[in-house]
Parts: structure tokens; C-alpha cells; sequence
């Protein structure tokens, strides 16, 4: 804990979100129990912990679908004071904030084509350039200009997920692998600065799993945004993350790099104790 | 304490008018909870219980049968059993086929099923009001009424009988849901329906029970209403129904005991809006309760919480 | 208990398909008795002044007690694969008892010659209808069931096919419609029926507004997926808007129009903002609480609404500032005196149907231009899923609040053009059974379908208004379709959903 202060006061600009004495409690159940950590911009960071240890509680916190009981959640920017996610309302983290999420179990608009889904993922933009629809409505030139490179966008996120062949298919209908990339495609549209991904390669095949690593690389490198990432499978999480927490009942138990995390006898005993149940 | 009297007189009123509102309201509570929908129907399955309570009622005067316990037991009996029937109907047809399917399905089935009962109804049974004779009267003479001619607070047998009758159906009723299998099958479909059916129970059997009891409870309101009121038509269970629900919405929907005190809240305060404020104006009252209980504390009185999964 | 429950439970050993369909029969037959040996067995009667008193009518329900059975007992067979005495009992019913009823409603002696199981016809023709519902459903299980029921892939072809279906009709059919609707009323004279045209263009004006009506309740219901059943209030709220600006005021129809549209459209703001975060079906029933409410008020608000009575003697539509009139005062014009013609009471009812066809298709017009813009996209977006919708930033209330507000816009356009077209108003005409018919409209159509709901409004109201007889039935078909169409093709007729955009130009197909 006290590293990770530290590297925060070395390189303040590198830190992205900073957890701490996050608690979250529901009833007499305490999913989270005073969790302090960091994310740094262009890193991956994995949160790891056995099934029930919390790790969806804590991005519910982060991306607002959840009131914390206590702690507070910054989001630092390159410009102006951190945002307080904590005090915000769900819908503004997305929008204000630009933390973008996926689900543990896609949640996409299956009715909707796959490029209609990126279109809504761009709305806030496209309010924006609509007029808040009554300059839209009258067709200004503004807002189909603005309309078209959001297509663009979308048709580039497409190409690089390799599914342009699939924009006109509802999402619903589309293979397995293609909704998991889809979602985080959409994630992207909203031109996050975090993006969290909830088990992105749960059900994945291995050649999947494998392109979904690069991907994640990829956003790292290119778009240079930070990624939280929470993750069981453990080739995904130690291959790419440049940083782990792992949590176990609720707590944190450990925290560092991949290789730190692998040697870290708490981490150790948290695993195997609960193997089988944890091995996908 | 010139006023005591008017308001105990309006206590009196508005505890027995909860009472039914408080039966009612169970039905919309308890298909809630178990199915999580808002039974649209259930407002007209009370009409219909009404209405059976009434036609059983003819067919006493008719058979000549006069000793009044024995004509409440067949209304009871009579309007519970067939009534229960539409309830378990209703839910055959309109409902078990789309579990499972789009949120608005069932809703807009729902919505169907309550015109289908009502305008069946009305074109069996015809569109006007049916008066029926009280069939107790008198009360007792609580205070007033002497030489200072004063206000008469009453309480009429029928109050005491609609009372009577709802706190001997109410304790049963947490009886058999506490302690019995179905209580117990139905929370565990509450809780998660995939799970229960794998662990053996028969779901589409408890939810039906769910939706028979609630027509039961409902039919019994009915009976009620029209020993009380004596004036049935085929659109009484609209207004009824949304008052109903408000008072399940008012105690915490999914909640037994909420519903019973949400119904006995409602009819508090129909009673005193009416006394005190405006007698046209009490619906646009119970609606207002609905709006703001949703607004500040859509969980009710003593609902708990619902943890939004992700 | 369902058939599949049935065949779980008794996998040892088969059970008699004859014995097991007759055994559901059975029970269906008890509860057919319970249902209906009171409620139908006996008329209760009541009249003025007398006590109640009853009527038995108990061969009514020892025929329902036998057909409804026996249809159950062909639908169990068909369930077991043996479609033929569904599709010969589910026909031959349906040629008997739809013909007897026909006749019935006909006035024909020939309803006496053959007996008949009901003394209402239009009971022999529901249950005719039931036959026919026999007869599709086995007719569908021999086309799908032969071979084990339909693999995931077939299913999928088969939406497809019928999504496919839907939009070559709705193409075909929207502008077919579109322009029979601009040149009726000027073939009308020259039709056979010239002599009704008057009736016809009347009934064609009611069509109109309740297809106004199905396609801003669609934005609500359709695009944005919340259910709101108490559409007509702000139907009412532009009626009365109307009434009052046109009778205190003086304004025209067309400087009432806006204002009508912009305060329906504040009141679905006011009733949307604090509901709107609730779960569907509390918005449902609360909307449903607000359309009574406002009746209410309309009725007990006595000195600004007129009370039971309602608001009288509004004036009606003009052409543009020439009234539709025999005399105008001296010194103006009347719409006849101007252009030269006539004084003929057609011509407001002609006009009146193009100002109503104009405002319907302007409604079609911004609803299908909003759901390409983001707005509407996010609207269908939230009815597919809302919590996704959280995570992108889209702020779920205010864009439900911008289709309740849009919705109920429309709806005071449509009241303000029914109380110039009535000259009076009153709380009778803002019942829940409008809102219920105009969403019976929007849900028969296809939530989201514009062909779809003109459809369905010819269907639900031109057909009562042709064939009186119908009317008394009318509801109870409406709540019938509802739950029917929920059963059995919950999209609405005429289903399908075209992407708002689109990458390549025509539909990619696989």
C-alpha cells in the first residue's frame, strides 16, 4: 500500500484512478472491505481473486452502479481537479468521466445491428452535434457530417475486430467471440479514458483468447488509455497486465507486477485452498 | 373534543374500506413477488368475485334460505371456489405462456386479460349497476345521538363482520404461508425460479397456487363489498385494483404484511380525504399517495431494498 | 399442467394418447363449469325501482361445457402429433358456427333453420373463431413439428422469412395506403357509394386521428419500450386547450395547435419526471392512475372545465381564416363565397380530413426522421437494455422523458384537431378504454411498425363503425387481441425492424 503511495507521488501523472478504503456493504454482507489501490494510464491493470471475492462489487463501485458505503474513488484527468466518482450518478461516469465498462454477461442491444450499437455508444457526441435532435430533425448539414465520421469510427472499430462483414447483423445473432469483441468495441466508441472490462474472455476459445490479448495490447499501446481488467483466466491476466491486484474476501491481499504476484505466498494460499472451484 | 366523534366515525369507516383494499392487495403482492409482474388483471378477478358473491346471494333469497351465517358461509365458499377458477385461468392463458419472454409481454397481456374480464362481464351480466340489499344492518351506537343531538359515531355489524372476517383471513393466511410447503416453494421460486424448479419444485404449479389464493383473497373482498356497499358493476375493479396496488406499492411490494397495513393506510385515507378535504377528489388522493411513495420511497414501508444486479 | 411437465413426469412407459388428451378435456370441461355456471348461467337483472332479480340461461353454458372441451381434447391430439381431427374438427366448426352466426348477425330466417348452440350470434361466431384457432394450430404443427420441432437455424430462416415478408408488405402497402388516402375523397362522388361519401369521409377522419394517435403512442410504446396507459389524458389535455383558448380567447385552431401539442407535452414532462426512473410496470400503472386522475378532474373541476357537461360550442375549423359557414358577416367571406362555390356542409368535413391526414402524416414523418437521430436511438436502446445504456453515459431519464414528452405532444395535436372537429368536449370521451383501444392499435400493428398501426386502426376501428353490430363486442375483441397477439406473435402483424443505419445500402444477406 504504502509502494503504491509512493509511485503516485513520484509520477502523479501516470495515475489514472486511485481506490481508497473503498468499502461496500450490503446488509451485514461486506463485499468489499477497504480497498486501496492504483491504475495508471497506458497499463493493464488485472484484478484477480477467487469466485465471490469481490472483484465485480468494486467495478460496480468504480463505474457507478453502486453507491460506495465509504472510501473515495478519484478519477485524475489531464486537465482541471480528479473527479470524485463516488459522489456521481451512474449514467455522468460514462459521460463526464469516461469510464467505460463491459459486462460479465454481454449486455449488448440485441435488437440492434452491431453498428448500431457503436452508433449508441457515440450518443453524447451525436446529441451534441444534432442539437439535442431539433437541428438533426431538420437534417443540418453539421449533424451528417458529424453523423458520418461516427459511422466511420464504427466501421473502424469493426474492421479491427474483424466482424465489417457482420454490421448489419443484429448483435443478438452474433457468435459468441464476436459479442464479447463487440462489447468492448462499443466500450470504445464512447472515447473512454478507463475502460473495465468484467471477464472479457470468459468462454472464449483459446485462438480467441489469444486475439483478445492482442487487442487489449493494442488499445494499451495505440489509444493509450488505462484498462482494469478482472479476469480468471490466468494466461490472460499474467500475460498482459502490467500490474495485479488480487482480492480475496472482499480485501486486498496483494499487489504488484505479474511475476511479484506469482511468488506471493498470500496469493498462493488464497488459490489453492479454493482450485477447483476457481478453475474454469 | 367536538371533533372525536366525526373522526372516530371516519376511523371506523376507513379501517373497514382497508380492510378490503388490504385483500386485494395481497393478490397484486404476492404474484409480485413471485413472478414480478403487476397482475392487471387482478382488479377485475375481485369484480368477478363480486359478482359471484351477489348471483349466490340471489339464489339464497331464491332458495328461501334466510339464516344469515349460512348465507355467508355459501357466499364464501361459493365466490372463493369459482373465482379462484378465473384467477388460475387467467394465469393458464394469459401468462404462463410468456414467462420468460420480452418485459412488456406479459404487461400488455395483462392489460388485455383486464378489458377481455371486464367487457365479458359487462356483456354477460350487463352494463348496469346492481343493487343488492344489505343484507345486515345496524350496529351499535357508539356515542352521540342523545338529548344533545349530537353526532352518532356507528359501527355497523357489517364493519365489525368485514373486520372479523380479514383478521381471521389474514392469520390464516401468514399461517400457511409461514409453515407450509407451498409458503416455502413459493419463496423459494421468490428467490430464484431456475434454482427451485431443479430442486424439484413444480413452479408452474406454485405460481398457480399463487395466483389462486390471490383471486381467493380477492374474491373475499368482493363478498364483502357488496354486503357492504350492494352496488356491483363490471367496471368496479379498475379504481379498486389501482387502489389496491398503491396500497401493496405503500407497505413495500413483495411484502404480506406491508400489503395488509398498505391497504389499511389507503383506507384510512380515503376515509379522512373524504370526510375532511372532498369526497370527488379521494381517488385523485390514493393516486397522489402512489406517485409520491414511488418518488421518495419506491420500496415501500416494509419492503426491502432490491440490489440491482449486474 | 403443461404437455411438457406430462412427458417429463411419466417417461417409462407411453401413456394412452387418447386417454391422456380426454383426461385435460375432463379438467378443462370442470373449470369451463365453474367459469361460467354463475357468471353466465345466471343474468343478474337490474331495474329501476325493483330489486335485483336473475334469468337462467344455462343451455348456454352446457354448450360451452361441451365445445370448449372438445376443442381441448383436438388440441391435446394435435400436441401428440396427430393433427387431422384438429384440422377436420377446427374447420368444420369454424364453417358451422362462424356461417350460423353470420346469418345470425345478417337477420337472416335461415339463423332459425339451422340450430344453432348460442341464441348470440356473435357467441357462435367467437367460437367459430376458435375452431379457426384450431385449425391454425394444427395446421402450423404439421408444417413444423413433423420432424421434432425446428432446429435453432430453421427458426431463425424462418423470422427471417417472415421479417423479410413484413417489409416487402409495409413497403409495398405505406405508400399504397398513402396515396388511397389522398384521392378518396375526391373519387369518392364518382364511386358507387357517392351517395355515402359524406359517412365515409367522417369515418375516414376518425381512422385518421386514431392513426395519429397509434403512431405517437408507438414512440412510447414502440421506440422506447414504456408502456404508458394513460395516453389518452393528454389527448384530453389537448382537447380542452383548444376549447378553452378557441372559446375565451378567440384564438383559431391553427394558433391552438402548437400550444395544445407544447402543454400535453409539458404535462408528459411533469408526469414523466418524477416516474420515469421507475421500473416499467410501475410506470404502467402509474400513468394508468394519472389518465384516471385527470378524468376526474375534468369532471369535478367544475367552473374551468364545464364539469360531466364539458365545454360546448367551440368554434370549428376554418380555412385558414374563412369559416366553413352557409353566411358569413357582412363584409367577409365564407369559404364557399371566396372560391366561388357552393355552400355545401362536405366541404369542412373534406377539409377536415386533409388537416388530419396532413397531421398524421407529419407524426409518421418526424417519427420515422427520429429514429435515425441519436435520440431515437437511444430510445430503442433503452428499451433493449437499460443498464447498458447507464454505462455509456446516456442518462436514461431525460431520454425517456424526451419519448413521453414527444408521444404526448402528438396526442395534444390530435385532441386540439378532435375538439374543433366535435365543437364540444367532455371527460366521456377520455375514458381508459380509449387508451386501452389506441394501445390495442399500437400492440396489433407492431410496436414500432407505422404500416403495422394504420392497419390495425382500419381494422379495430373501421370495422365496428361499418359493421354496427360489432360495436358491442368491440372491447371485448380488443382485449382479446391484446392477449392473443402477446401469445402468438408478440411483435405485432406486420414485424419487422429496419437498421437505422446501415454499412452496406440493401439488407447483407446470409
Amino acid at each position: 500500500m504504502s509502494a503504491a503511495a509512493a509511485t503516485s507521488v513520484a509520477l502523479p501523472d501516470d495515475t489514472l484512478l486511485t481506490v481508497e478504503h473503498l468499502t461496500m456493504r450490503f446488509g451485514g454482507l461486506v463485499a468489499v472491505e477497504e480497498v486501496t489501490f492504483e491504475a495508471k494510464r497506458r497499463q493493464i491493470t488485472g484484478v484477480i481473486g477467487p469466485n465471490g471475492a469481490g472483484k465485480t462489487t468494486l467495478f460496480n463501485c468504480i463505474t457507478g452502479f453502486y453507491k460506495p458505503t465509504t472510501g473515495r474513488l478519484s478519477l485524475h484527468r489531464d486537465d482541471g481537479p480528479p473527479l470524485l466518482l463516488e459522489q456521481m450518478d451512474g449514467y455522468l461516469i460514462g459521460q463526464k468521466a469516461r469510464v467505460a465498462r463491459t459486462f460479465q454477461n454481454i449486455r449488448l442491444f440485441p435488437g440492434m445491428s452491431a453498428l448500431e450499437n457503436l452508433m449508441v455508444a457515440q450518443h453524447n457526441k451525436l446529441m451534441r452535434a444534432s442539437g439535442f435532435t431539433f437541428l438533426g430533425l431538420i437534417g443540418m448539414p453539421g449533424y451528417r457530417r458529424a453523423e458520418a465520421e461516427a459511422k466511420e469510427k464504427a466501421v473502424r472499430w469493426l474492421e479491427r475486430l474483424g466482424m465489417v462483414n457482420l454490421a448489419d447483423d443484429p448483435a443478438g445473432s452474433l457468435p459468441y467471440g464476436a459479442q464479447r469483441r463487440l462489447e468492448i468495441a462499443r466500450a470504445m466508441c464512447t472515447d473512454p479514458v478507463l475502460l473495465c472490462l468484467d471477464e472479457p474472455a470468459a468462454g472464449l476459445n483459446p485462438r480467441e483468447s489469444a486475439e483478445l490479448n492482442h487487442l487489449l495490447l493494442e488499445i494499451r499501446d495505440q489509444i493509450g488509455i488505462g484498462i482494469l481488467l478482472i479476469e480468471h483466466d490466468m494466461s490472460v491476466v499474467m500475460g498482459i497486465s502490467d500490474h495485479i491486484v488480487v482480492l480475496d474476501y472482499g480485501r486486498k491481499i496483494a499487489d504488484g507486477t505479474p511475476t511479484e504476484i506469482q511468488r506471493d505466498p498470500a496469493v498462493i494460499r488464497a488459490y489453492l485452498g479454493e482450485e477447483e472451484k476457481d478453475d474454469r | 373534543m367536538d371533533w372525536f366523534p366525526y373522526f372516530l366515525q371516519q376511523l371506523i369507516n376507513g379501517l373497514t374500506l382497508g380492510s378490503v383494499y388490504g385483500l386485494i392487495a395481497i393478490g397484486y403482492t404476492m404474484v409480485y413477488g413471485i413472478i414480478g409482474m403487476v397482475n392487471f388483471a387482478h382488479g377485475d378477478v375481485y369484480m368477478i368475485g363480486a359478482f359471484q358473491a351477489m348471483i349466490m346471494l340471489l339464489i339464497c333469497g331464491a332458495l328461501g334460505i334466510s339464516w344469515v351465517p349460512a348465507i355467508l358461509l355459501l357466499m364464501l365458499i361459493v365466490s372463493v371456489v369459482l373465482t379462484a377458477a378465473y384467477g388460475w385461468t387467467v394465469e393458464r392463458i394469459a401468462y404462463r405462456p410468456l414467462r420468460g419472454s420480452s418485459r412488456l409481454a406479459p404487461l400488455i397481456s395483462a392489460i388485455g386479460m383486464s378489458v377481455l374480464l371486464e367487457n365479458y362481464v359487462q356483456l354477460v351480466q350487463g352494463p348496469r349497476p346492481k343493487p343488492v340489499e344489505p343484507l345486515i344492518r345496524g350496529g351499535f351506537q357508539l356515542m352521540g345521538g342523545g338529548a344533545d343531538n349530537s353526532f352518532v359515531v356507528q359501527l355497523g355489524y357489517m364493519q365489525i363482520v368485514i373486520v372479523m372476517i380479514t383478521i381471521i383471513l389474514m392469520g390464516a393466511f401468514a399461517m400457511a404461508i409461514g409453515n407450509t410447503s407451498l409458503g416455502r416453494q413459493q419463496r423459494a421460486c421468490e428467490q430464484d425460479m431456475k434454482m427451485a424448479s431443479l430442486l424439484g419444485v413444480n413452479v408452474d404449479r406454485t405460481i398457480s397456487l399463487t395466483f389462486v389464493l390471490g383471486a381467493a383473497l380477492a374474491a373475499v373482498a368482493g363478498m364483502m363489498v357488496t354486503l357492504y356497499y350492494g352496488n356491483n358493476d363490471f367496471f368496479m375493479g379498475f379504481v379498486a385494483g389501482i387502489k389496491a396496488f398503491t396500497a401493496a406499492v405503500l407497505g413495500g411490494i413483495g411484502s404480506l404484511p406491508g400489503a395488509m397495513l398498505g391497504g389499511i393506510l389507503i383506507g384510512l385515507i380515503e376515509a379522512f380525504w373524504s370526510a375532511y378535504f372532498s369526497a370527488e377528489y379521494k381517488d385523485v388522493a390514493a393516486f397522489s399517495i402512489l406517485v409520491l411513495v414511488l418518488i421518495f420511497r419506491p420500496t415501500g414501508l416494509l419492503g426491502r431494498p432490491e440490489v440491482e444486479k449486474v | 399442467m403443461t404437455d411438457a411437465v406430462m412427458r417429463t413426469a411419466l417417461p417409462a412407459k407411453k401413456p394412452n394418447i387418447y386417454v391422456e388428451a380426454f383426461k385435460e378435456a375432463s379438467v378443462t370441461a370442470v373449470l369451463v363449469f365453474l367459469l361460467s355456471v354463475y357468471m353466465v348461467g345466471l343474468q343478474t337483472q337490474a331495474s329501476q325501482g325493483q330489486p335485483l332479480s336473475f334469468t337462467t340461461r344455462f343451455a348456454d353454458v352446457f354448450w360451452a361445457c361441451i365445445l370448449v372441451p372438445c376443442g381441448r381434447y383436438l388440441i391435446a391430439l394435435d400436441r401428440q402429433g396427430l393433427h387431422l381431427p384438429a384440422l377436420i374438427g377446427g374447420i368444420v366448426s369454424f364453417v358451422y358456427l362462424f356461417g350460423v352466426g353470420t346469418f345470425g348477425l345478417a337477420g337472416s330466417l335461415a339463423y332459425d333453420t339451422f340450430p344453432h348452440p348460442f341464441d348470440e350470434p356473435m357467441v357462435n361466431i367467437i367460437f367459430g373463431l376458435g375452431g379457426i384457432y384450431i385449425f391454425g394450430a394444427a395446421y402450423h404443427g404439421t408444417r413444423t413439428r413433423r420432424h421434432g420441432g425446428l432446429t435453432i437455424d430453421q427458426r431463425e430462416a424462418k423470422e427471417q422469412r417472415s421479417a423479410s415478408w413484413a417489409r416487402r408488405m409495409s413497403g409495398i402497402l405505406g405508400p399504397m395506403l398513402v396515396g388511397v388516402a389522398v384521392v378518396i375523397p375526391v373519387f369518392m362522388p364518382f364511386s358507387p357509394w357517392s351517395g355515402a361519401t359524406r359517412q365515409v369521409v367522417e369515418t375516414l377522419v376518425l381512422i385518421l386521428t386514431y392513426v395519429m394517435l397509434g403512431w405517437g403512442l408507438n414512440i412510447v410504446v414502440g421506440l422506447a419500450g414504456l408502456l404508458d396507459l394513460g395516453y389518452v389524458a393528454f389527448y384530453a389535455v389537448g382537447a380542452y386547450t383548444y376549447a378553452k383558448l378557441s372559446t375565451e380567447l378567440g384564438l383559431n385552431f391553427w394558433e391552438c395547435l402548437p400550444l395544445a401539442g407544447i402543454l400535453a407535452a409539458s404535462f408528459g414532462v411533469m408526469l414523466g419526471f418524477p416516474v420515469l426512473r421507475l421500473r416499467g410496470d410501475y410506470l404502467a400503472i402509474v400513468t394508468l392512475g394519472f389518465g384516471e386522475m385527470i378524468r376526474i378532474v375534468l369532471i369535478n373541476w367544475q367552473d374551468f372545465t364545464g364539469g360531466p357537461n364539458g365545454i360546448g360550442s367551440i368554434p370549428k375549423i376554418d380555412f385558414f381564416g374563412l369559416p366553413f359557414e352557409r353566411k358569413a358577416p357582412p363584409g367577409e367571406d365564407t369559404f364557399a363565397s371566396f372560391f366561388g362555390l357552393d355552400f355545401s356542409t362536405s366541404h369542412r368535413v373534406f377539409f377536415l380530413y386533409y388537416v388530419i391526414l396532413v397531421l398524421a402524416l407529419i407524426t409518421n414523418f418526424v417519427t420515422i426522421r427520429l429514429r435515425r437521430l441519436p435520440i431515437g436511438r437511444a430510445w430503442e436502446a433503452l428499451r433493449e437494455d437499460e443498464t447498458a445504456c447507464r454505462a455509456l453515459g446516456i442518462n436514461p431519464t431525460n431520454t425517456k422523458l424526451t419519448a413521453f414528452a414527444i408521444g404526448a405532444m402528438f396526442a395534444g395535436f390530435a385532441g386540439s384537431f378532435f375538439a374543433s372537429r366535435q365543437g364540444f368536449v367532455s371527460p366521456e370521451s377520455f375514458v381508459f378504454i380509449e387508451s386501452a383501444q389506441i394501445l390495442a392499435i399500437v400492440v396489433l400493428g407492431g410496436m414500432g411498425s407505422q404500416v403495422g398501426v394504420a392497419l390495425a386502426a382500419i381494422l379495430l376501428i373501421g370495422l365496428p363503425e361499418v359493421m354496427r353490430e360489432l360495436s358491442l363486442y368491440r372491447m371485448l375483441f380488443y382485449g382479446m387481441c391484446m392477449v392473443l397477439i402477446m401469445l402468438l406473435r408478440p411483435r405485432g402483424l406486420l414485424a419487422h425492424r429496419e437498421p437505422t443505419i446501415q454499412l452496406k445500402k440493401r439488407g447483407y444477406s446470409r
